[in-house]
């Protein structure tokens, strides 16, 4: 069986399957910016999935890591000068600290009530930076983050150039990968994974739950926040809607498209939203009706989203088996 | 600072009442789905905002605002049996997070909808002609149409109250949210009730849309905010109880009132952070029972 053979080649080495993809991805695309808009959107779905994929919780909250991630930078940047990979490091440094409040204050509570209370305290954030309107520009958002050259290992790199851009922004993306594939196969990523399928018998066999929830909570927030901040200086602005609920709401709807609990459903659920957005809003004005309806048929007839319900199928005929995580 | 007056104090505090009023209705409904089919409709915001937009084209139609007040909920309400039979009923058993996901798709739709039917710009509203004025409370001038909102709030939360503790129906729907497995062995066809709560539980979401409608503008966006308000609301007072949601409602009205004459920058903050501070005195709520939450 070839196909089988590959799927379980590609399930072995997911993270240089996902790369490999990526490395060709910007050829195919229509144009660069919406290869490196997926790229970050992909990773930001990619640090929500280890949440709500594999640990079972669904957050609502999760735009103001995104948020503060890309205002972090931008403020590094615009008021404190930072060079750009120490404003990088300042993001990802500050989603993470705000994943650890966020994340104390939700664990207290479980299941649906998770969802809203994140979806609450995310907008504490909103409104925080809404009206911070000194450092953060308030409602006309973070202006003038201007980073024309980065030298990466020695290189000269013109950040203006497209393409450059996007591999640069690659070998981010690639690292945190990387890490979250590592995550995933250590011990620590079969007690998130215990703790999606039954909390109180992994309780029970001596993990400390809260703990685990809280420091996965952090680890997504971080990688959420360096979603955020490769945004930033991929955008050289940063909008104020990036740290509104309906932004957490398209990482769900992301995750849940490609396939919530899978390696490569976030890339390709952010590929496909983004590809889809692209082409629908340039001959409707409705793309918000189109994307409500799309998730609704995708809850009601395809929860296991795209690579999930491809999968599904596969392993019906007895293709695959290892591909499915 | 210096001009702060008792009088000013008990008028911006009757201002949070009537703020609270509206909240307290939504979070009514919320709680009322929720205690039933242990579902949150994310798409309660919409709800509110399809019934803002209803009530101003009902009030242009039938050129009374009674009539708009009656037909809105009964037309919002119809939108939510056909949303519950067709949408949420499928996914009742599959994993709590599907119906939340689902609604939060459907809102989309609705907002959409409404930017359809009315422009994307919303519509203009102004306070129904009988209503216009302000009556003199004792220690000023407050707006008649505010009065009117926290005595209608006051009239639906109290036939609610009659309605659930002493009618039969009423007895179904407090044994079927404790277990309806028991009432469905008493022969009773639970499905129908689950649909004819949310039907109630929408429609009261739409009778709040148009009690808010003269004080807010009106446009497609509104219920985006306030769906993450009435979550605080439902949160602080406890998921699932109907006390709990009109005594948080009026706290959460006048804590934002309040904190808009002392601090008007920090106003929408202050109800997130009270919610904050619940959740780490006493993440149930106030009336919600101990465990539920966690």
């Amino acid at each position: 069986m070839d196909i089988s053979r590959t799927l379980n080649l590609i399930a072995r080495h997911r993270v240089g399957a996902v790369i490999a993809c990526l490395l060709v991805f910007p050829l195919v695309m229509p144009y660069e910016a919406l290869a490196i808009n997926i790229l970050i959107f992909g990773l930001y779905a990619v640090g929500f999935n280890l949440l709500f994929g594999y640990t079972g919780m669904l957050s609502f909250g999760h735009a103001a890591f995104l948020g503060v991630g890309s205002y972090l930078c931008g403020i590094a940047i615009v008021s404190g000068g930072w060079p750009w990979w120490a404003a990088i490091a300042a993001g990802v440094a500050a989603s993470a600290a705000v994943g650890v409040v966020i994340g104390y204050l939700a664990i207290r509570t479980r299941g649906i009530y998770f969802s809203m209370v994140t979806l609450a305290l995310g907008q504490i954030v909103y409104y925080a930076f809404y009206k911070a309107e000194r450092w953060t520009g308030g409602e006309n958002g973070l202006r003038g983050i201007r980073v024309e050259t980065i030298q990466l290992l020695g290189w000269q790199l013109n950040f203006v150039d497209p393409l450059t851009k996007y591999y640069v922004i690659l070998a981010f993306v690639a690292a945190a990968l990387w890490l979250v594939s590592r995550i995933l196969n250590s011990p620590f990523g079969a007690v998130i994974e215990a703790i999606r399928e039954n909390e109180k018998r992994t309780a029970a066999c001596g993990y400390d739950v809260a703990r685990a929830k809280l420091l996965v909570f952090v680890l997504s927030a971080a990688i959420c926040g360096l979603a955020g901040a490769l945004r930033a200086l991929h955008l050289s602005i940063v909008p104020i809607d990036s740290l509104h609920y309906l932004q957490s709401g398209q990482a769900v709807m992301m995750c849940l498209l490609g396939g919530m609990g899978s390696f490569f459903g976030p890339f390709i659920g952010a590929a496909v939203f983004l590809y889809l957005e692209d082409v629908a809003t340039s001959f409707t004005s409705h793309w918000m009706a189109v994307v409500g309806l799309i998730f609704m048929v995708f809850v009601l007839f395809f929860p296991r989203g795209i690579w999930g319900s491809l999968m599904h199928g596969l392993k019906r005929h007895g293709l695959g088996k290892e591909a499915a995580s | 600072m210096a001009d702060i007056t008792p009088s000013l104090l008990a008028l911006q505090l009757m201002t949070g009442i009537a703020l609270g009023a509206v909240y307290a209705l939504l979070a009514l409904g919320l709680s009322l789905i929720f205690g039933m089919l242990t579902v949150v409709n994310f798409a309660h915001g919409a709800f509110f905002m399809v019934g803002a937009f209803l009530g101003v084209y009902f009030l242009g139609l039938t050129g009374s605002f009674w009539f708009s007040l009656l037909l809105t909920p009964l037309a919002v309400g119809a939108v939510g049996l056909v949303a519950e039979r067709f949408l949420v009923r499928p996914l009742y058993g599959r994993g709590i997070d599907y119906p939340l996901l689902l609604t939060f798709g459907l809102s989309y739709v609705m907002i959409e909808a409404m930017r359809v039917a009315f422009g994307i710009e919303g519509v203009a509203t102004s306070t129904p002609a009988e209503l216009r004025g302000a009556v003199n409370l004792g220690f000023g001038f407050f707006p008649l149409y505010r009065l009117f909102l926290i005595g209608a709030t006051a009239v639906v939360v109290l036939g609610l109250w009659l309605f659930i503790e002493k009618t039969r129906f009423g007895l179904i729907i407090r044994a079927g949210s404790r277990d309806p497995e028991i009432v469905r062995v008493l022969g009773i066809d639970i499905s129908k009730v689950w649909l004819l709560v949310f039907g109630l539980g929408t429609a009261i979401a739409g009778l709040s849309g148009v009690l808010a409608a003269p004080t807010r503008a009106v446009n497609p966006e509104m219920g985006i905010s306030v769906l993450a308000e009435s979550f605080v609301v439902t949160v602080v007072g406890g998921m699932g109880s109907l006390p709990g949601a009109v005594v948080a409602g009026l706290l959460v009205g006048i804590v934002f009132s309040m904190t808009s004459l002392f601090a008007p920058d920090l106003a929408e903050l202050s109800i997130f952070v009270l919610m904050a501070l619940v959740l780490l005195i006493k993440p149930q709520g106030f009336f919600g029972k101990a465990g539920l939450m966690s």
